[in-house]
């Protein structure tokens, strides 16, 4: 579960944490955008590259990594699909290109991950929760959302034990070809299910029986200002866009596989 | 056998959940492990079948190192059952839920058609055989987790919180089922904080603290130290508390037995009867 592990808020501060949580937010979907917008590798990978100043800024290398290892499985899985079925629809041969267009899907959706883990990583619930408020958002929506955010940790902590009570009844989740492995996690998806479902209606119970809702108009103790680095970053995120839609539409990106029919045509 | 030899443990979030403890457990054994929240007492068991390893330290089961197998080959010999039911039952009825370890453990559809309607039977379970274990109530749904385990017949039995949620019936029934266990040469090891359940069934155990052991001997011994229960946020049992306090009449104070302390009681009254006349 150490997916989880690296989208796991811890107090601490820094530039990044420091930030308003809504400017960080618009910046991590300046960089999906982007992740989308391009299906080269080269400006992905440079994608992938502009998140690490703010991932060591923050000091959160350590659980970054971890969110990526977490991510490893699928971005394999990703690569294995693009290059399975290129191979099937080219008639059973398979070409440089077709590898570096898979490796770029794969470099997409890390990127993605990358993102968003910087953004939960560095980004308490509670001024999630104030910033979805202080954007109109109707507060019941607010809170669902940062109840969630709030509970991934707790249902990683129960999928453990999940995991720990099957594995004691002789589960072996790492054996057998992949369509047993992905069954093997039906015995620790069905208790994970059932139990959050449970825990939600404990909850909604919990909060009614504490009058939630009871005022109307709610008042905040913080309040979200906007400073200095919030400025930059907004900036920055505006560069980024406009970079972004510049190259795509007006630029003809390279790939690599051309650089490399161009070396070899060269030599021959 | 089990044997733990100077086992430290720390969790990922560097917090030293064990530090050092050594534990003989022998074949055929009834331990009770006891203390307070965050002694480290699950985390201890948790390393009988290998779900967590020693940072350092050892622990063989049966002769083998937990660290050079897996858990599914140690849960055959020490069946462990989750204090919350609920974090293992997913199957669509209670038949299937029972059988799942013992597919895994591979064993022929008779046995598991053997094991199953067994286990039904010694839980009371077998009017809910086709039932969802979703449907039935959490006393019910407990049931349907012990017989899972129980159902393939492991040397020895780990469990964690077995009296939370349980009726006396059930308590009782409990009870009768881990003597028949303990008869049966089984080894049983439950962590519990309820000291009258453990009054009764009257095992060894076995005080934990901020990751140590303090404490390890019969129940009798342990369950009437008022300064060492005290330690470990434990009150006495009602039978020892009332022994406490009637300790200036000259009565014995290690009393945790009902029928014993009748029986005490009953000799001094015939004796104050006899003073009398």
């Amino acid at each position: 579960m150490s997916v989880f592990d690296g989208l796991k808020f811890r107090k601490v501060s820094s530039p990044i944490h420091n930030l308003d949580p809504r400017i960080k937010f618009i910046y991590v979907i300046a960089i999906f955008i982007s992740a989308i917008l391009f299906s080269q590798i080269l400006p992905l990978a440079i994608l992938f590259l502009m998140q690490l100043p703010f991932v060591f800024l923050a000091g959160v290398q350590k659980q970054w990594v971890k969110s990526l290892r977490g991510a490893a499985f699928l971005a394999t899985f990703i690569f294995v699909i693009n290059i399975v079925t290129k191979f099937f629809y080219n008639n059973w041969t398979i070409q440089f290109s077709d590898i570096e267009i898979a490796l770029s899907m794969t470099m997409r959706f890390v990127v993605l991950v990358e993102s968003f883990s910087v953004f939960f990583l560095t980004t308490s619930p509670d001024y999630l929760g104030l910033a979805l408020e202080q954007s109109r958002m109707p507060y019941e929506f607010a809170f669902a959302f940062t109840t969630a955010v709030r509970f991934v940790p707790v249902l990683a902590e129960e999928a453990q034990t999940i995991m720990d009570a099957q594995k004691a009844r002789g589960l072996e989740l790492e054996k057998g070809n992949l369509l047993k492995r992905i069954r093997n996690y039906i015995p620790i998806l069905v208790p994970l299910i059932v139990s959050a479902i449970r825990r939600s209606l404990e909850l909604a119970e919990a909060m009614e029986s504490r009058a939630w809702g009871a005022v109307k108009k709610r008042t905040n103790l913080y309040l979200l200002k906007l400073h200095k680095g919030d400025y930059i970053l907004i900036s920055i995120t505006a560069i980024i866009l406009i970079t972004t839609l510049y190259l795509r539409f007006f630029v003809t990106i390279p790939s690599i596989t051309y650089y490399i029919n161009l070396i070899s045509n060269f030599f021959s | 056998m089990i044997t733990i030899d100077n086992v430290h443990y720390s969790y990922a979030s560097n917090i030293e959940a064990l530090k050092g403890v050594s534990l003989t457990i022998n074949d055929g054994d009834f331990i009770a492990i006891m203390g307070q929240n965050g002694a480290g007492k699950t985390t201890f068991i948790k390393h009988f079948n290998g779900l967590l390893k020693p940072t350092s330290g050892t622990v063989h089961v049966n002769g083998i190192e937990t660290t050079k197998t897996s858990v599914a080959t140690l849960a055959k010999n020490v069946g462990f059952v989750f204090q919350n039911p609920d974090n293992q039952l997913f199957s669509e009825t209670v038949e299937d839920e029972i059988a799942f370890a013992l597919k895994n453990f591979k064993y022929d559809k008779k046995t598991i058609e053997e094991q199953v309607t067994w286990a039904l039977d010694f839980f009371s379970l077998t009017q809910y055989r086709k039932t969802s274990p979703f449907l039935l109530s959490g006393g019910e749904r407990k049931r349907v987790a012990l017989a899972s385990v129980l159902a393939w017949n492991p040397d020895a039995l780990v469990l964690d919180e077995p009296t939370i949620g349980q009726d006396h019936e059930q308590k009782e029934k409990l009870r009768q089922f881990i003597i028949q266990l303990h008869a049966k040469k089984k080894t049983v090891i439950m962590v519990t904080h309820d000291v009258e359940f453990v009054a009764e069934c009257n095992p060894r155990v076995i005080l934990m603290r901020d990751g140590k052991i303090i404490a390890d001997g019969i129940a009798k011994n342990i369950l009437t130290n008022p300064t060492l229960l005290e330690e470990s946020s434990i009150v006495l049992p009602q039978i020892a508390q009332i022994f406490t306090k009637l300790y200036p009449l000259g009565l014995p104070t290690d009393i945790i037995d009902i029928t014993e302390a009748e029986t005490i009681l009953l000799a001094a009254n015939a004796k104050k009867q006899e003073q009398l006349t």
